[in-house]
């Protein structure tokens, strides 16, 4: 059996009366890159600040690294890295200041010699004297990754750690968290980039606070029923509209200069496209196989239809 | 939403003008005010608080004194002499002691502003025509305090005895005065202001700075966001206090080293007790008003409140405390105010090794006051220091 390093169940909180996580569950075996996906405001940042002990949920319990969150948040602080968000080291600190005031925290035995490892290990060792708040986005968040690895811990929570961080800049974080699953360390990871999501073991995907699918990406896609065509040539947009009301599809989504049609039910889904074929000779007509974004949109506007 | 756009179309765009731009601003400036409740509030309690500190609680010229009183005499004329002070209304008779050396101890300690001594056989030696001398000891390390109330003695023997040596002894009444009155101003004889103000200056701006330093320490972590990445860190409130106060009790401790300095070489204030006492006092009430500065910090939602928490806890300080004007010319529920603020008892502490050179015993209760001051301001920091984002 696999070992799990979180397992919660029915996590519950709401802000002023207002639910933003629902009766979550989940279980993150040990070693695994485990993505964490949803649009913004799902209550992704929410989730993992209850799992680090910065939230206390309302209801519902569960252990992290087989401590219990609501009870033994001091042990599972000693163990867990969290990256926030939003930047959260001193700007006005250098980079070795920072480092060094993590290494400190942590009660490390050698705090310059650990802050000089992080900083080799990040390639910043002729910047080590630079302030945090000068580095650019790219070098903050890899900069965070650092602290965040520094005091070894054996469970990391990165909440959405490339956003707004430049294509290369965000494949060699992905190679670093991978490196980094290899040594043993578990990682949940949340993000709304789609093709991040492909990058992980396993997933799981959050909207309006509810979590509504969880697996493998295949698991995933598997899971929704979903059927597709992908349409292209000319005036997508007022195809899209057309198509939009139609009985059989569920969605209608562009991707670049593709339109994906898809539906649950493959034999409606199959008509209706047959009927919008013969009234319409302009574009090519092609069965393909739904993608992870195609899911998660569904997925969030059936959310949608229920809870908002 | 077309005609709009069309409207604003870039070739057409007329200039605002001056008016709308401004009133754009006014308009953003009122929301934004009546969003920022604190603001609000110190709009309105500010003039509030200082038209009621300054009305009614401000007087320069302080009644009812309380005064010490050796009597070694106890005839009619004595009475009446005591009675005369007490008619001035400036003189309160708390204490009747019966050794000059409790009356010394009681200037000393503060706990009187006037000691009054009647000789022996002061009633015979006046109707003998002996001018004897009847001893009023004036604490004057605050020359103001006890200013009207000593030119209020000049009168006395005049106006009130008149009556009481009228009769067999007219004739001793209507020449020179029949007794004098030898006068002891005490701690600063010369009545100079500066040996007043000055080391009250060192319970002022310690109160400020070491108040600002700290009243920013938790917002600016919470506004700057690297407050959740340190809760999320294995460090415990305790520790996170203690860390952020002890860097600044040093700097507090470089001040006091300043103010010292300029106060003895500037303005020739003495130090007539023990430096390292004043030292040692001067580091705790550093560390207390730290700790105030930093309970504001985990009571203000952001910075702003925070600069105006420290704003509203001064403006008391200084008025009330004796700083700027006499304590004992305030009315009872000042002085009450009076004594839960910490720079009343740091400047009976400052002043009274400074000036009287008192030591450690006479100032027992003000420092007990500090302590109980800074624990309890610590304790209620760790309370309400918010361990979660919650
Ligand atoms: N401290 C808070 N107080 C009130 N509302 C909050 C707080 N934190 C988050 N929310 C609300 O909860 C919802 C979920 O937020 P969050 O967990 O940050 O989502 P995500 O990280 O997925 O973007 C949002 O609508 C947000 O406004
Ligand atoms: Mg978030």
């Amino acid at each position: 059996m696999k070992e799990i390093a979180i397992d919660v169940n029915g996590l519950t909180k709401s802000f002023d009366g207002r639910t933003v996580v629902r009766d979550l569950s989940l279980e993150v075996p040990k070693g695994e890159i485990y993505g964490f996906l949803g649009p913004n405001g799902s209550g992704k940042t929410t989730t993992l600040r209850m799992l680090c002990g910065l939230l206390t949920p309302d209801s519902g319990e569960g252990t992290c690294l087989g401590y219990d969150i609501r009870i033994e948040a001091d042990a599972i602080k000693r163990n867990v890295g969290y990256m926030t968000q939003r930047f959260s080291l001193y700007a006005d600190l250098s980079i070795r200041e920072n480092l060094e005031f993590v290494a400190r925290v942590y009660g490390m035995p050698d705090p310059k010699g650990a802050a000089s490892r992080a900083i080799a290990r990040l390639g910043l060792t002729g910047r080590q004297d630079q302030l945090a708040g000068e580095l650019s986005g790219g070098w903050k968040q890899r900069l965070a990754l650092g602290a965040c690895i520094l005091p070894e811990p054996r469970l990391l929570l990165l909440d959405e750690p490339t956003a707004g961080v430049d294509p290369k800049a965000r494949r060699e974080f992905w190679d670093e968290i991978h490196g980094l699953a290899a040594e043993g360390i578990t990682v949940l990871v949340s993000t709304h980039y789609m093709d991040e999501a492909e990058r992980c073991h396993e997933l799981a995907y959050i909207a309006f606070g509810e979590l509504l699918a969880q697996g493998t990406a295949k698991e995933v896609v598997a899971q929704s029923g979903l059927s597709t065509w992908i349409v292209s040539g000319g005036d997508l947009h007022r195809l899209g509209a057309a198509l939009q009301v139609r009985d059989g599809i569920d969605m209608v989504a562009p991707f670049g200069a593709e339109l994906h049609v898809s539906g649950r039910d493959e034999a409606a889904l199959d008509a209706a496209i047959k009927a919008a074929k013969n009234a319409d000779g302009a574009h090519r007509w092609t069965r393909g196989a739904p993608s992870l974004e195609d899911v998660f949109i569904l997925l969030m506007d059936e959310a949608k239809d229920n809870f908002a | 939403m077309m005609a709009a756009s069309c409207q604003y179309s870039a070739g057409e765009r007329r200039d605002p003008g001056f008016f709308r731009r401004m009133w754009a601003m006014v308009v953003k400036e009122f929301v934004q005010m009546r969003r920022d409740r604190m603001t609000f509030a110190t709009m309105i309690i500010v003039p509030i608080m200082q038209l009621v500190l300054f009305g009614y609680a401000i007087n320069t010229d302080p009644k009812q004194l309380p005064t010490a009183v050796l009597t070694r005499d106890d005839g009619p004329l004595t009475r009446a002499v005591l009675a005369a002070m007490k008619n001035t209304d400036y003189f309160d008779f708390r204490v009747q002691v019966r050794d000059p050396e409790e009356l010394d101890r009681l200037v000393r300690s503060g706990e009187v502003q006037f000691a009054v001594e009647i000789p022996a056989s002061f009633e015979r030696d006046v109707r003998r025509g002996d001018r004897p001398s009847l001893l009023v000891i004036a604490d004057a390390t605050d020359p103001v305090a006890t200013g009207t109330a000593v030119s209020a003695l000049q009168g006395l023997i005049d106006t009130a005895l008149r009556r009481e040596l009228r009769g067999p002894d007219d004739t001793i009444a209507k020449t020179e005065a029949p007794f004098a009155i030898t006068l002891q101003n005490r701690y600063n004889p010369e009545g100079i202001t500066q040996y007043n103000i000055v080391p009250g200056l060192l319970g002022v701006v310690l109160t400020m700075t070491m108040m600002m330093f700290t009243a920013l320490a938790v917002t600016r972590e919470i506004e700057r966001g690297t407050m959740e990445s340190l809760l999320a860190m294995p460090i415990k409130p305790v520790e996170i206090m203690i860390g952020k106060i002890a860097p600044f009790v040093l700097v507090g401790f470089v001040q006091m080293t300043i103010i010292l300095g300029a106060a003895h070489i500037l303005f020739d204030v003495p130090i007539m007790g023990s430096v390292w006492l004043l030292v040692v006092l001067a580091t705790l009430f550093a560390a207390a008003n730290l700790a105030v500065g930093y309970t504001f910090s985990t009571l203000a939602e952001n910075q702003l409140q925070a600069v105006q928490m420290t704003f509203f806890f001064f403006l008391p300080n200084i008025l009330l405390s004796g700083f700027m004007f006499p304590f004992r010319g305030m009315p009872e529920w000042a002085q009450v105010i009076g004594e839960l603020l910490p720079l009343t008892h740091f400047l009976r502490i400052v002043r009274g090794i400074t000036l009287k050179g008192i030591g450690f015993a006479d100032m027992q209760v003000d420092v007990l006051a500090l302590v109980l001051f800074m624990l309890l301001a610590m304790g209620l920091a760790l309370v309400r220091f918010r361990r979660t984002l919650d």
